[in-house]
């Protein structure tokens, strides 16, 4: 047994182009999620039990089964009822869409922290529903919602790895087929773990100055 | 869509059940040593575990599986498929629940701890007998969403083999060419699979002694 990394590292721009792809679709991806995810939440907190109820469904759904079968459904089922994707539009509306079931869930309990006095007053002085949430709501639950958001952050650049199964040329794919191609296919699932544990403990690093910057504002 | 498809999917649930429930309890076992290890107040040891634990969790799970699919062969080990697929679970969730544990260890009231050395404990003793049930305990309700969390990564496994739910559901669907009832359908078995699990465990939590007072 013998290893040769020297075969993987000279694919450097390779490796590069694949990890900028993954970066795009994971901040890109996340973006999205958080904005459909606040706004999902939102509509469940003041739209009625109708609206919240019919909400409650697709975000059980899409927290209760495996995030490979849901790109899987919309990869290679969407061609069927006429939505074909190319592999990276699919990842990524497939990547925001899981997302944003779980940052609803987020907001949603960011909703329920924050002390309905608080909303009423607000309501009194005569703030409206939109400055009430931007001014009142959103500042208050801050605290509560960035250590779970953060978390799913990282959870979802790791997620990005399953979209090479739907042929989205993003750093396991791209990687892994440099392994194949330089019959070196351990060495580059070694650099390719390195670089994602890298990330993520990068990605935590700087989610812990935030937490630390933002607990220091005194927001509530 | 045919019933005979959709029964077939609902064999390969038992395998996709079988390979989590193994994992979920193996992973659960191994958390255990790393808190062991952790609080054994040994420097290299409570390095060791972080480093796992930081590695497990740092790496997708996918990248895991390809990593141990492809490095165990190469080091003189061959496994079948279903075992590659529980030990690379089991690793992934074992990391995942040591991080768990660690909030339910310090959730240990000192007072038991102090009344077990009082009463002649060891260490070890007090370790297995006191601190560890109260913290599995404290932590069951994290052990439930971890296990919902390994049921449906369980559908990574496909790629070192192991024909699960998800790998019936490609193979069906490259067969049959119906991609959108055969992916649905795999969804809702999972979906059914951890609504189960999240009731049972809503019960179980029920029946499980009280916590111990602060």
């Amino acid at each position: 047994m013998s290893f040769d990394f020297a075969v993987i590292f000279a694919k450097g721009p390779q490796i590069l182009a694949g990890l900028g792809v993954t970066i795009l679709i994971w901040v890109v991806g996340t973006a999205l999620a958080v904005v459909l995810g606040f706004l999902v939440a939102t509509a469940r907190r003041f739209g009625g039990r109708l609206v919240n109820t019919a909400l409650m469904i697709p975000v059980e759904v899409l927290r209760g089964t495996p995030f490979l079968v849901q790109i899987f459904l919309l990869y290679f089922g969407g061609p069927y009822i006429g939505l074909r994707l190319d592999p990276i539009t699919a990842g990524l509306l497939g990547l925001s869409i899981y997302g944003a079931a779980y940052y609803s869930e987020i907001f949603r309990a960011g909703y329920l922290s924050v002390p309905p006095g608080h909303v009423e007053a607000a309501d009194c002085v005569g703030f409206s529903r939109v400055q009430t949430i931007l001014y009142i709501q959103l500042p208050e639950m801050a605290l509560l919602v960035l250590p779970p958001s953060l978390n799913m952050v990282v959870i979802l650049l790791k997620d990005t790895a399953l979209l090479s199964l739907i042929t989205v040329p993003e750093m396991t794919m791209t990687v892994s087929a440099i392994g194949s191609q330089q019959y070196a296919f351990v060495e580059s699932i070694v650099v390719l773990a390195l670089v994602y544990w890298g990330l993520v403990e990068l990605a935590n690093a700087l989610g812990r100055i935030a937490e630390r910057k933002i607990s220091k504002l005194r927001l509530t | 869509m045919t019933w005979y498809l959709f029964q077939l999917l609902l064999q390969a649930s038992l395998m996709t059940i079988f390979v989590s429930a193994i994992s979920i309890l193996a992973g659960l076992v191994f958390a255990v040593f790393l808190s062991a290890m952790r609080m054994s107040g040994n420097g290299w040891l409570y390095n060791g575990a972080g480093l796992f634990i930081s590695f497990f969790r740092g790496v997708p799970l996918l990248v895991q599986l390809l990593l141990i699919f492809n490095l165990l062969p190469i080091i003189g080990i061959t496994l079948p498929s279903l075992a590659t697929a529980i030990i690379g679970l089991s690793l992934c969730t074992a990391a995942y629940q040591a991080e768990n544990l660690r909030g339910g260890f310090e959730g240990v009231p000192i007072g038991l701890i102090e009344s077990a050395e009082m009463a002649g404990f060891s260490r070890v003793q007090t370790f297995i007998y006191i601190r560890t049930p109260i913290a599995l305990r404290l932590t069951f309700p994290a052990l439930v969403n971890e296990a919902i969390l390994i049921l449906k990564s369980s559908s990574l496994v496909s790629v070192v083999g192991l024909v699960e739910l998800t790998k019936m559901a490609q193979n069906l669907s490259a067969s049959t060419y119906q991609p959108l009832p055969i992916f649905a359908s795999a969804g809702l078995i999972y979906l059914v699979i951890n609504l189960t699990v999240a009731f049972a465990a809503r019960r179980a939590e029920d029946a499980l002694p009280g916590l111990p007072a602060k």
